[in-house]
């Protein structure tokens, strides 16, 4: 049932009563159960669970890359219930940076062109201040004129999260960014998200099966079979 | 960023690029190669027409103009109109085809001169026999025919007696009785047209009136000028609907080599579609993608297919010169190009709305 709550506009993401069920033939996967869960502004809140525990499900769907089957979702105060198609598109370009376990740079452009498609899919015309600082921290600035393969996996997901960054997003949402690194390059990319947490404030929400990873976070609430409980 | 996007992707997959280009540029050459080989011979035609210098035209009445391949005109009305006042020189010709798209003139050379004034022969001289052969210099070139060989036409040896430049009535010109004879338009004498020499060139559109009005719709006079402007596609209603076959045959070619591309690329790049919907594509941006690439794939075909058709040009008016006159026609470029856009956006349409509706999770899971 969806409740007739509001968000308070103080997180930026709230989630209630949210489920998603996917129907497999004749069978009903509950993929999420009720999900409640509050992401204050600034927070680096890890979401830990097994495989098949529906922590994807709430990435996709808080990305906006799915509708919930029920429930209601707050993005920086927008109701993500009744959303188009379009406008949950919009909803991305504007607030969520992804950072995906496989990196997802286009093999076909180079660093520089793929941070600069992600500038150019959501309508801004130039980097926004500071994203040079942030470059400079990610160690990618004499990087940014090779294509993807020609980088370390490190480098890749280190791309791909200044790719996220570039729009300025209310909200990075990360998904096992560590999960195809080795230690050295997993230890490096999480100090950034957790240096990006503290510098600039940047709401990240990261999705983990690794409790060493979670522990990064300010919080961490783990999923398990579609239901929310505290770490 | 997106252009820059659509020609990475395109350099990314080059061998494929080429060969979807290669086949579209085949397709354009294809068009561009069969258009210039009708106006080729349209113009080879309006030039003989010009270079047997006649001023007036008597041909069947009500006849197309390229229908002139067989006896429908009795000779008996030659020496009527050659008394005619201002009619200088009225000449037979019998025309029958003997090659795809050549034919043999029949007609007596001496008569033939007191319209086109003296004959010059590249080589050998005016026929001396019954079976006597004048063949025209591209005939000569491309069948390595020298004055004295024996040539089979009509089923009947013919001595080539002499080669005389392109453009004068036709590539074979032989005695006008002998060919009666072998076509059975001896008895009675039967011919395709008359030639008519004025004594007053300015006075030809009063004496086709005029003689429209004596022959009384038995046979229609036509002015030199208006005989040569029907040598266009317009006029023949079987050309028009050739070259819209050929047209419609391109633009299924360019859409089925374009679709199959698109539909591979589609489906290769499923994951990057997904990155691109991740990253706040909307459907109509992804579409948008596909067309560019279609676009420039068109493009890059159809240049290759312009200068894939001056080699083809270049080709047959080396070895097929007689049989085959090519010629440039510019003015079907933007017609062709816009032909193979067509074929190209069509063949993008269905793997573009594919790839603009796929699901982005889906997408994203692709391996």
């Amino acid at each position: 049932m969806v409740s007739a709550e509001k968000s308070s506009g103080l997180e930026m993401i709230r989630v209630r009563g949210l489920t998603k069920t996917y129907h497999a033939g004749d069978v009903d996967v509950h993929a999420l159960r009720g999900v409640d869960l509050d992401v204050a502004r600034g927070e680096f809140l890890a979401i830990i669970g097994p495989s098949g525990s529906g922590k994807s499900t709430l990435f996709n769907i808080l990305g906006g890359l799915t509708p919930p089957t029920d429930g209601q979702v707050w993005i920086d105060g927008v109701d993500l219930r009744g959303l188009s198609e379009s406008q949950r598109t919009e909803m991305r370009q504007r607030k969520i940076g992804f950072v995906f376990q496989k990196y997802n740079l286009l093999p076909t452009l180079t660093a520089r062109d793929n941070i600069a498609l992600a500038q150019n899919l959501s309508h801004r015309n130039a980097p926004p201040p500071g994203f040079d600082e942030i470059l400079q921290m990610l160690g990618i600035k004499d990087r940014l004129g090779r294509r993807p393969r020609a980088l370390s996996g490190g480098e890749q997901q280190r791309v791909a999260i200044a790719r996220a960054l570039v729009t300025q997003p209310a909200i990075l949402l990360a998904d096992e960014p560590t999960g195809n690194l080795d230690t050295e390059n997993s230890v490096a990319v999480l100090n950034i998200l957790r240096d990006l947490n503290m510098r600039n404030r940047q709401t990240i929400l990261m999705i983990t099966h690794n409790p060493e990873a979670a522990a990064y976070a300010d919080r961490i609430v783990a999923i398990r079979d579609g239901e929310m409980h505290d770490a | 960023m997106i252009n820059k996007l659509v020609l990475e992707n395109l350099k990314a997959r080059w061998v494929r690029t080429f060969l979807s280009a290669l086949v579209v540029g085949v397709q354009v050459m294809s068009i561009l190669t069969l258009i210039g080989l009708s106006d080729g011979l349209l113009e080879q035609s309006a030039n003989r027409a010009k270079g047997s210098g006649a001023d007036i035209f008597l041909k069947p009445g009500a006849q197309n103009t390229f229908s002139l391949s067989s006896g429908q005109v009795l000779q008996k009305f030659v020496p009527l109109v050659a008394k005619q006042p201002h009619v200088a020189a009225a000449v037979p010709v019998l025309i029958v085809p003997v090659q795809v798209v050549t034919s043999m003139n029949g007609v007596d050379l001496t008569e033939l001169e007191r319209v086109t004034g003296r004959i010059r022969f590249l080589e050998g001289g005016p026929p001396k026999g019954l079976d006597d052969l004048l063949v025209d210099e591209y005939y000569a070139k491309q069948n390595k025919v020298r004055v004295g060989r024996t040539v089979r036409m009509l089923n009947h040896d013919w001595r080539v007696c002499g080669v005389i430049p392109a453009g004068l009535l036709g590539r074979f010109i032989v005695p006008l009785q002998r060919l009666q004879q072998l076509t059975g338009n001896a008895e009675p004498a039967r011919i395709s047209q008359i030639l008519i020499k004025l004594d007053d060139p300015a006075l030809v559109n009063q004496e086709v009136e005029y003689l429209n009005q004596l022959l009384k719709g038995n046979l229609q006079a036509i002015s030199m000028s208006a005989f040569v402007s029907q040598f266009s596609m317009n006029s023949i209603p079987e050309l028009k609907a050739f070259v819209g076959v050929i047209t419609v045959i391109s633009v299924v070619v360019g859409f089925l080599v374009v679709f199959l591309s698109m539909y591979t690329a589609v489906v290769e790049r499923t994951r990057e579609i997904g990155i691109l919907k991740a990253l706040g594509a909307k459907p109509l941006t992804i579409l948008d993608i596909l067309v560019r690439e279609a676009i420039i794939l068109a493009i890059l075909g159809w240049i290759i297919g312009l200068g894939l058709s001056f080699a083809a040009k270049t080709i047959v008016m080396t070895f097929l010169p007689a049989s085959l006159p090519v010629v440039t026609v510019p003015d079907w470029w933007p017609i062709a190009a816009a032909i193979a856009i067509v074929g190209a956006l069509l063949g993008a349409v269905y793997p573009g709305l594919k790839a603009a509706r796929q699901d982005a999770i889906e997408a994203l899971a692709y391996e």
